[in-house]
């Protein structure tokens, strides 16, 4: 499968972030070449083969509903970009 | 003509202490971001670790609506950028959910019933809020309420009308009221429905393009947004147009729906499985504990009304939608063992004063044993149906035993035999042409010309002669 | 005795321990040769020379009042993924280069309990994306045995510092061979665990069922200290094993006369270079002169480890990089025109270029239409490798390998080529594909530079490959060559 730069524009579209179109086309080369390798994959025959999601196949273990959070609003948006009584602050979205 | 294809997806926000992934509390209206921790806020490096309630909770759903239970049940990422989406990813399940297939049974206006498949029903996480029109071309994100752990429910596009749609909100609402996982408050957002809406000729196959309205939170709404997005559709077809598959708002205010601005470019949302999680796989004793704890069902609990208190399946089906209001008839049953006239007082001038007020039956000021009072004392001729009503009218606004405010008011019906012997007499007298002709009647034209001495006894009387001593005694004296 | 800074971990706990040496002076010595040596190597990002001290001083007390454990006082640094409270917690990046981290990662606490001084965090490539720590947003880590050459990646900057004895101890993570490449290029004792068995609570993910955190020393006695202080279940990480933590430092000196070792045909094909070839025999010597004895094994699959790794790896990492957006943390662009500015800015400018091509490759891969072809079909491919591991681990106790196709290679060699660069993984991402331990440790020289051979273990068995290490490190001085001109 090869790409073109209309689907490095989607997929970057996507993935939110911004490229010009220099960066699409030289992009799109090491993509390529990158799918290339990745497409040796299709040499394997995987039929009736479960996919691995984690390698030691455990189950999930749940935890008690128990309230253990206190607020650290002040220290967590110390590192914030923009706020303003007490509101991540982002330009206006229009729903 | 066109008929409507119409498919639901609740949102239910599950009542626990903490949240899905985190343990952070969800009270509903702390200052913003306070109940926001380093997980809810997708800080790096942030695990999640899912909330065993909420598993239990699925569960006791599943079993309510006779779903499949799936033993081993998967979480995924749902990708997209959004301000109140921290992590750029919703947690949800998507292949392997945790409710498979189910049912419900909805009441239509015309008495019959309709089966309404659910699809599924799976486990999720609550996005963040976005503050509008505060500060100035900004938007302020809250994540308070990122993280709250969310049940969706999505039925097959069964639904044909609004009103089905709204009848089947209500059974939903109904059972998770019943099963106490969620508040179920649509104005607090604690409950949220989603709307598919397609039109299609009648008896046409053909599927029409469908729409979803987003986020419609009150029953009321849910009616009127489908309504008049049918209607919309309707007129684009008979104009020759095409209905375009969208996302769109509905306003209230305007009583129209519009596109979603954000939903506008076609979203790829890349789900799979969420790698910071593995499947969580429930042993058979955990569900068998789940159904042990069930609650009795809206369904279960008509039938045994229906049963237990001799009323119709109609006044059943009402009584029992609001597990609260059922409670609340069937202390007023028990204590007074008058179940058909409990019902009646429910249904009636209850339900009417809750929905002039816009109260639930938890905030109405005459408690379940002032009621039962009330039918004991119509029960034993203490009162006829006109002064019970001023004693229930007094209890709406004071807070007396119905015992006081008969005796205070002079309600004691009136029983005895002489003193109502001396009204009737003198109504006779008063009357005497209508007596003449009473007389004169067949015997079967008789019992209709009688109400109209009833009602001048009862009237010299103030309403509180009994009314069956009343016709007794005024067909034997007219009889002579 | 010789200078405080050239004693392993192993060696400076008994110094520390019998009052030889206090907290302090180690201190001080470490910090004094970082500081005169990073501005060469770079490896480290922040030194945290104040913080440092003062946990050194209170070490000291501890160690006088008897409240001490037997780790506290002793040096370490963290590689710049691991968050540290209040402290810069860059990934190597730009868009975290403001990023001071509002809690501890469970590494690091663990670390801080046992009162080990952290010196400081170390380079990385960005996002722990790369082998050669040339992704940097920080500039690139210099190998201390060549300073043209690269350390590898992407724990270079852990590999280094220990290389160059700025400390003796280093925290690392491995992906696909971010632990075991760079100890191999820089001469250095790696160990990446099994998956699980270190918490990933606060380690900030690049693809999450892969990442595993571990460490770099000097040699494996030391790895046996640090994994048992980092080793164990957390209730924060849901991939976190429950599996009881051994002491590893009881098995290091068993024989290996009992001990079989594996050889995988597919490790030992024309792909690797005639001289590491020859390394890695000298190595077996060692290991048979021991009372090892070896077998023939096959990984049939082993060759697709690279393209279905080129799958997983970056799909998981584009769902995990997509908090990176600007708004509650890190670089956000300058006056966004709306949302979609903000976002796309604040990622573009954020993200260096290896970064952008590995979310790129991953949204692509997940997106709809494909995930079939290749993230369903590379996870298939995981099983088939887990399971040839498992098949070959029925007949043999250890794995034995090459850890690196040749020696380090020249700085920008393989920039101007992804796919070159990602080959350099070839021997170590199918361990990571099948979770399993693996560690890479010191073989001899060639042409003046370090090789690392590779051991892979069965899941958990970590002490199985520290104790064949140790015995070829008792019997070899290997590990003890330290890099001439620094």
């Amino acid at each position: 499968m090869s790409l073109t730069s209309d689907h490095v524009k989607r997929v970057a579209k996507l993935a939110r972030l911004g490229l010009t179109d220099a960066e699409t086309a030289e992009i799109l080369a090491q993509l390529n070449s990158i799918l290339n390798l990745v497409d040796q994959m299709q040499q394997i025959d995987t039929k009736n083969v479960m996919p691995l999601a984690h390698p030691l196949e455990l189950k999930q273990t749940l935890r008690a509903d128990a309230v253990t959070e206190m607020d650290q609003r002040e220290k967590f948006q110390n590192t914030a970009p923009q706020v303003n009584a007490g509101l991540y602050l982002v330009p206006r979205v229009v729903e | 003509m066109y008929e409507a294809v119409i498919g639901l997806e609740v949102h239910v926000q599950l009542s626990t202490n903490s949240k899905i992934f985190s343990g952070s509390s969800t009270a509903f209206g702390a200052e913003p971001n306070t109940q926001a921790s380093l997980i809810d806020l997708g800080m790096p490096g942030v695990l999640p670790v899912p909330n065993a309630k909420v598993f239990e909770m699925a569960i006791k759903f599943g079993l309510a609506i006779d779903a499949k239970i799936e033993q081993e049940s998967i979480f995924d990422r749902k990708n997209y950028f959004y301000p109140d989406l921290p992590k750029g990813y919703q947690i949800s399940q998507f292949e392997k959910p945790i409710v498979g297939p189910g049912r419900v049974t909805i009441m239509l206006d015309n008495g019959t019933t309709k089966t309404i498949n659910i699809t599924r029903a799976h486990l999720e996480e609550d996005a963040g809020k976005s503050v509008h029109d505060v500060f100035d071309g900004m938007t302020g994100i809250d994540l308070n309420r990122a993280g709250t752990p969310l049940l969706e429910i999505v039925s097959e596009p069964e639904l044909r009308s609004a009103k089905e749609a709204v009848a089947y909100l209500k059974v939903i609402h109904s059972i998770i009221r019943y099963l106490d996982i969620s508040d179920g408050n649509m104005a607090e957002g604690s409950m949220r429905c989603d709307c598919n809406v397609s039109i299609q000729p009648k008896g046409s196959d053909v599927l029409g393009t469908r729409t979803e309205i987003k986020n419609v939170n009150s029953f009321r709404f849910v009616e009127k947004a489908i309504d008049t997005e049918i209607h919309r559709q309707i007129e684009i077809l008979e104009d020759g147009g095409r209905v375009v598959q969208e996302t769109r708002l509905y306003d209230p205010d305007k009583d129209e729906t519009r596109p979603m601005r954000s939903k506008e470019e076609a979203n790829d949302y890349r789900y799979f499985p969420d790698p910071d999680l593995l499947p969580v796989v429930l042993d058979s004793s955990f569900i068998e504990a789940c159904n042990a704890s069930l609650p009795e069902l809206p369904a279960t609990r008509r039938a045994r009304y229906i049963a237990e208190y001799g009323i119709t399946e109609y006044d059943a089906g009402v009584l029992v939608a609001d597990r609260d209001l059922a409670d609340y008839f069937a202390e007023v049953a028990n204590i007074s063992g008058e179940g058909k006239l409990a019902a009646n007082w429910v249904m009636g001038s209850v339900l009417a004063e809750l929905n002039q007020t816009s109260k639930s039956i938890i905030e109405f000021p005459v408690s379940a044993k002032q009621l039962s009072d009330l039918v004991s004392r119509i029960k034993d001729n203490t009162l006829n149906s006109k002064t019970a009503k001023t004693v229930f009218d007094a209890l709406l606004t004071s807070d007396g035993e119905v015992d006081t405010i008969i005796e205070q008011e002079g309600l004691v019906q009136m029983t005895d035999t002489s003193a109502i012997e001396t009204i009737v007499d003198e109504v006779i007298s008063e009357n005497s042409t209508q007596a003449t002709n009473y007389r004169a009647a067949p015997a079967d034209k008789r019992p209709k010309m009688l109400g109209f001495f009833v009602g001048q006894v009862m009237k010299k009387s103030q309403g509180k002669a009994n009314p069956q001593a009343v016709n007794q005694i005024l067909a034997s004296k007219l009889a002579d | 005795m010789s200078d405080i800074t050239d004693l392993s971990f192993s060696e400076l706990k008994k110094a520390l321990q019998n009052k030889t040496l206090s907290s302090t002076e180690t201190t001080a010595a470490f910090l004094d040769r970082i500081e005169s040596l990073n501005p060469e190597l770079n490896a480290f990002i922040t030194i945290t020379r104040d913080e440092a001290m003062q946990s050194a001083k209170k070490a000291d007390t501890a160690i006088s009042d008897g409240t001490a454990t037997a780790y506290t006082g002793l040096p370490i640094a963290h590689k710049d993924l691991f968050c540290t409270d209040g402290v810069l917690t860059t990934c190597g990046s730009r868009i975290l280069s403001n990023f001071v981290a509002p809690y501890d990662a469970h590494v690091v606490s663990r670390c801080k309990a046992a009162g080990l001084v952290s010196l400081g965090k170390l380079n990385m490539d960005e996002f722990a994306m790369g082998s050669s720590n040339e992704n940097s947003y920080f500039g690139p880590v210099r190998n201390p045995w060549d300073t043209s050459r690269v350390p590898g990646g992407s724990s270079g900057g852990s590999a280094a510092a220990v290389a160059a004895n700025l400390t003796p101890l280093a925290t690392a993570t491995d992906t696909g061979g971010s632990i075991r490449q760079p100890a191999a290029f820089t001469g250095t004792s790696g160990l990446k665990p099994t998956y699980g068995r270190v918490s990933r609570f606060g380690m900030i993910a690049y693809a999450s069922s892969l990442d595993q955190g571990g460490l770099i020393a000097h040699t494996a006695e030391d790895l046996a200290h640090g994994l048992g202080l980092i080793a164990g279940h957390d209730s924060r990480d849901s991939t976190s094993a429950v599996q009881p933590v051994p002491d590893y430092t009881e098995l290091l000196n068993d024989s290996l006369k009992d001990k079989v070792i594996g050889l995988p045909r597919q490790f030992f094909d024309d792909r690797l270079d005639t001289s590491m070839h020859n390394a890695m025999d000298t190595v077996l010597d060692v290991l048979k002169s021991l009372g090892a004895t070896t077998v023939d094994i096959s990984l049939d699959h082993v060759a697709e480890a690279i393209p279905a790794y080129y799958v997983i790896a970056p799909a998981e990492a584009s769902s995990n990089l997509s908090r990176f957006d600007g708004v509650r943390f890190g670089a956000r662009a300058d006056k966004p025109t709306d949302l979609l500015d903000l976002y796309e800015r604040s990622r573009s400018e954020g993200f260096g270029s290896e970064v952008k091509r590995r979310i790129l490759i991953g949204t692509y891969a997940l997106s709809e239409g494909y995930y079939d072809a290749y993230y369903k079909k590379a996870q298939q491919i995981r099983r088939l490798i887990r399971d040839d591991f498992n098949r070959a681990l029925a007949s043999c106790d250890l794995i034995f390998g090459p850890t690196t196709p040749s020696t380090a290679f020249i700085i920008g060699e393989k920039t101007s080529d992804p796919v070159s660069m990602y080959l350099e993984d070839i021997y170590t991402v199918a361990t990571n594909m099948a979770g399993l331990p693996g560690g890479s440790f010191q073989g001899p020289l060639v042409s003046g530079l370090p090789t690392g051979y590779q051991l892979t273990g069965p899941n958990f068995g970590e002490s199985i490959i520290l104790n064949a290490a140790h015995r070829v490190q008792t019997a070899t001085d290997w590990h003890r060559l330290i890099p001439e001109g620094l």
